[in-house]
């Protein structure tokens, strides 16, 4: 079954910028509690958008979801120092979103991620540039995981994540995506692929149509882990159906189940 | 009605082949190439920008047709004279240090070359002495900053900085953009100026340089 990170409270969002900003917890617990009952496995938190505040915003939103929402977070943000933070707040193994090949970020969140159990996602983007074909994304993506299980950390609390870039911009980045996942996922048996659905669409219109169908391509390239909102019934709909029709659900039961429990659609 | 209407019709469409046509008759007809080049090309250019700007067109669209009018300046090149106007200014663009994005800033130059001024393009993770040295050599009209990245937007007040030390900070305008930034931050680092997309990125620099 897919892992599924919930992205919702994410401070690029109106209502979860200000949620956040007047520390407004009940709201909060209601869209991370939404997101549980939906199927999420990991809650993601971000507080980008708080720029030299974001260490102090996580940690809220860390204490926050897991006073009442007993599942682990996803800890996500660029910042090695917010990341750091929040992981020694955090009950459980959280999801370290996330860290790449850039020399700073890699260097200094290498002993947060090895003195505490979590789980990884290792990004795709390399020191100097930003991969574009498929031997990039592997070349990258394969120099990740051979540094990080050397460090001890074990292959399947590795998330891979392809760098997803906008068709718009160049209509081959769907394939490159999809040819990378497939061959991160061949290429290193136990580990896990995960990405956003939403880059692939930036600059098109009716983008919810393109990451959904994004979504089942994914699926069929071997994709294991996504980071999208469990709430949307299109979105979770596309997912058990095109897991189902790729093997990935055994006698069919969780298609089923979510139609007996009136969650198709 | 212009008398490019064709010509301009076709690069919002982004039909190349009508374009050059349209360019090369435009010619024979004895038009001059800058008058080509401002009510053929950058009228069309404005035109896709605002459409843009207002969610009527898609990046795509816009690659499309900022192609197509690179070509049909290749074909008036050289028919330029001496005294043409050919750029309405210069812009030195770069993505800030630590951030390797280039999506938004590729689009933002090719919009603004679209609307003829010149780009000296620095690429992706641009340190703040770097932004300084070649404001310095090149003498641009604006400096254009962009970061997709809350942890590499202190960059841009850096790059600020090292344009004052560098006694250069008040001989351009400054102009920034990118997925986190906010007018409200470009008024916070005292930038002269933020564009929320490629299209409204043109029109502020047009009202930064008093053009239109």
């Amino acid at each position: 079954m897919m892992i599924i990170v919930a992205e919702k409270i994410n401070t690029s969002r109106k209502s979860i910028e200000e949620a956040v900003r007047k520390r407004d917890a009940a709201f909060i617990i209601r869209i991370a509690r939404e997101q549980a009952e939906a199927g999420a496995h990991f809650i993601d938190v971000n507080a980008g958008t708080f720029v030299d505040q974001e260490t102090g915003c996580l940690r809220w939103l860390v204490e926050t979801v897991q006073s009442e929402v007993d599942l682990p977070l996803s800890l996500d943000s660029p910042d090695p120092r917010a990341l750091s933070a929040a992981i020694r707040l955090h009950k459980g193994e959280p999801m370290i979103n996330s860290i790449s090949l850039e020399e700073d970020r890699f260097q200094s969140l290498l002993p947060v991620i090895t003195s505490h159990p979590c789980h990884v996602v290792a990004l795709c983007m390399a020191q100097t540039s930003m991969p574009t074909s498929i031997e990039e994304r592997v070349e990258v993506g394969s120099e990740l995981v051979k540094k990080l299980t050397g460090a001890g950390i074990p292959i399947e609390r590795i998330y891979v994540d392809p760098l997803i870039q906008p068709v718009s911009v160049d209509t081959n980045m769907g394939l490159a995506a999809l040819g990378a996942i497939k061959e991160i996922m061949q290429k290193f048996p136990g580990v896990n692929t995960i990405c956003g659905l939403s880059n692939i669409s930036f600059g098109l219109p009716e983008r919810r149509i393109i990451n959904r169908n994004f979504l089942s391509l994914c699926i069929f390239s071997g994709l294991s882990a996504v980071i999208l909102d469990p709430t949307d019934k299109q979105l979770m709909t596309a997912l058990l159906a095109t897991e189902m029709l790729t093997g990935r659900d055994e006698y069919c039961q969780n298609y089923i189940e979510a139609y007996q429990n009136n969650r198709l659609i | 009605m212009s008398e490019f209407q064709v010509l301009s019709e076709a690069v919002i469409k982004g039909d190349v082949n009508t374009a050059l046509a349209e360019t090369r008759k435009a010619l024979d007809a004895g038009s001059n190439a800058q008058e080509i080049l401002d009510n053929g090309l950058i009228t069309a250019m404005n035109e896709v920008g605002d459409k843009f700007s207002k969610g009527l067109l898609f990046v795509p669209q816009m690659l499309r047709s900022a192609k197509v009018m690179q070509e049909c300046t290749k074909t008036l090149q050289p028919f330029f004279q001496e005294g043409d106007v050919t750029s309405k200014g210069k812009v030195l663009i770069g993505t800030v240090k630590g951030d390797l994005h280039d999506i938004g800033k590729n689009l933002v130059s090719m919009m603004l070359e679209g609307a003829g001024f010149t780009i000296v393009d620095l690429g992706v993770d641009v340190h703040p002495d770097k932004f300084a040295e070649k404001t310095g050599e090149v003498k641009p009209d604006i400096v254009a900053m962009s970061a997709l990245l809350s942890t590499t937007m202190p960059s841009m007040p850096q790059t600020i900085e090292a344009l004052q030390k560098a006694k250069l900070r008040d001989s351009v305008k400054i102009m920034i953009g990118g997925a986190p930034v906010t007018e409200k931050y470009a008024r916070e680092i005292k930038a002269d100026a933020y564009g929320s997309d490629a299209g409204t990125a043109v029109n502020k620099a047009k009202s930064l340089l008093g053009i239109d």
